[in-house]
């Protein structure tokens, strides 16, 4: 999923000030997984934003709503009736879904309301990691299940490199060696031939090589 | 045990101080608090195990944002005693009670024209008490 992480407080008083009637408008997808941007995180900022502009002495209506999912049009328009009487909207979706809320409402200003990091696993509440770069061409089958692109600092395919030590990675001393991973991993599955065949090159047209991505599923389409 | 505390606190039971969440004590603020003081049970002493330990890092994240919405972190407050310490919580209400009178009212209620001007009207505490 996607994981992000709510933006400094004071950013957005400084993004929001110059506009009376704001919406936060939350994301009950991915970020309330993560705890950045879902109702509950809607609610404490609204909280938040009314203290600190009640104590200035500024007035301003500051409403909430969450969204199934601001990543798809059917939802977002759930917001046509009410969002004229905004002047701006903080979005608390991932960089998607703040972006369809601008793609969709084109006259109404919108603020992010988290920083969106990365597409990631919980490994306990509160700890997220990276474990995708979304490089358009899995090669997961032949590194044990884990991703080279995404856990090695290098994004090496032949590896580890000479930066490797007690299994750890030179950037860090807490960032695990990706390339010590796949052969544990692939020595565990009784698979280390595959460890001995060099990975031919990688075709990274799929990746960020040639503009925004884009998926057209025929099957699919209405 | 007659114990004596300032009378303008206000006292919410919660199960746990697991239950207090971060907009608990930001609601508690909106609506004119001049501080909050959270009473949990003593560290390891949790009968929900950590309940008080949540609360501890959800009090530090309220102090946080208040330091940066103006209204200063002082005002909120951890505390851990045990139930069989009510000298203790008289001590602490005394003790919150003094910290928020020197800090003054609340700005929101001097914004929200709750009282007339700062420094007019005594500012009491607000506390939170697990059972």
């Amino acid at each position: 999923m996607i994981k992000a992480v709510g933006k400094p407080i004071e950013e957005i008083i400084s993004m929001v000030q110059d506009f009376p009637k704001l919406l936060i408008a939350g994301c009950d997808g991915c970020v309330t997984v993560c705890e950045a941007g879902g109702l509950k995180e809607v609610k404490v900022l609204a909280s938040a934003l009314r203290l600190h502009f009640t104590q200035a002495g500024t007035h301003k209506q500051i409403d909430e709503t969450s969204l199934t999912r601001q990543c798809d049009k059917e939802y977002l328009a759930q917001l046509r009736d009410s969002i004229d009487g905004y002047d701006a909207v903080v979005s608390l979706a991932c960089g998607v879904g703040a972006q369809f809320v601008a793609d969709m409402y084109t006259k109404k200003v919108v603020f992010p309301g988290v920083n969106t990091s990365f597409m990631g696993a919980t490994e306990e509440r509160g700890w997220y990691v990276e474990r995708c770069q979304g490089c358009g061409q899995c090669i997961l089958a032949e590194t044990g299940g884990v991703c080279p692109i995404a856990r090695c600092s290098k994004r090496m395919l032949n590896g580890p490199c000479g930066g490797s030590e007690g299994g750890k990675c030179e950037i860090a001393p807490d960032i695990p060696c990706g390339w010590e991973l796949i052969y544990e991993r692939l020595k565990t599955l009784g698979q280390l031939d595959r460890f001995e065949k060099p990975v031919t090159p990688k075709d990274w047209t799929t990746s960020r090589d040639g503009g925004v991505r884009k998926i057209l599923r025929e099957d699919l389409r209405i | 045990m007659r114990l004596q505390y300032p009378p303008d606190i206000r006292i919410i039971q919660v199960p746990c101080t697991g239950k207090v969440d971060i907009i608990h004590l930001l609601m508690a603020f909106e609506e004119g608090a001049d501080g909050v003081f959270v009473a949990g049970c003593l560290e390891g002493d949790c009968h929900f195990r950590e309940g008080n330990l949540h609360a501890k890092k959800r009090v530090k994240r309220v102090k946080e944002i208040l330091d940066k919405v103006g209204l200063g972190g002082d005002r909120v407050e951890m505390y851990n005693l045990s139930a069989g310490q009510g000298g203790r919580f008289a001590e602490i209400a005394r003790e919150m009670t003094a910290r928020i009178l020197s800090l003054g009212p609340s700005p929101i209620r001097i914004a929200k024209g709750l009282i007339a001007r700062p420094g007019a009207q005594a500012a009491g505490a607000e506390g939170e008490v697990a059972a």
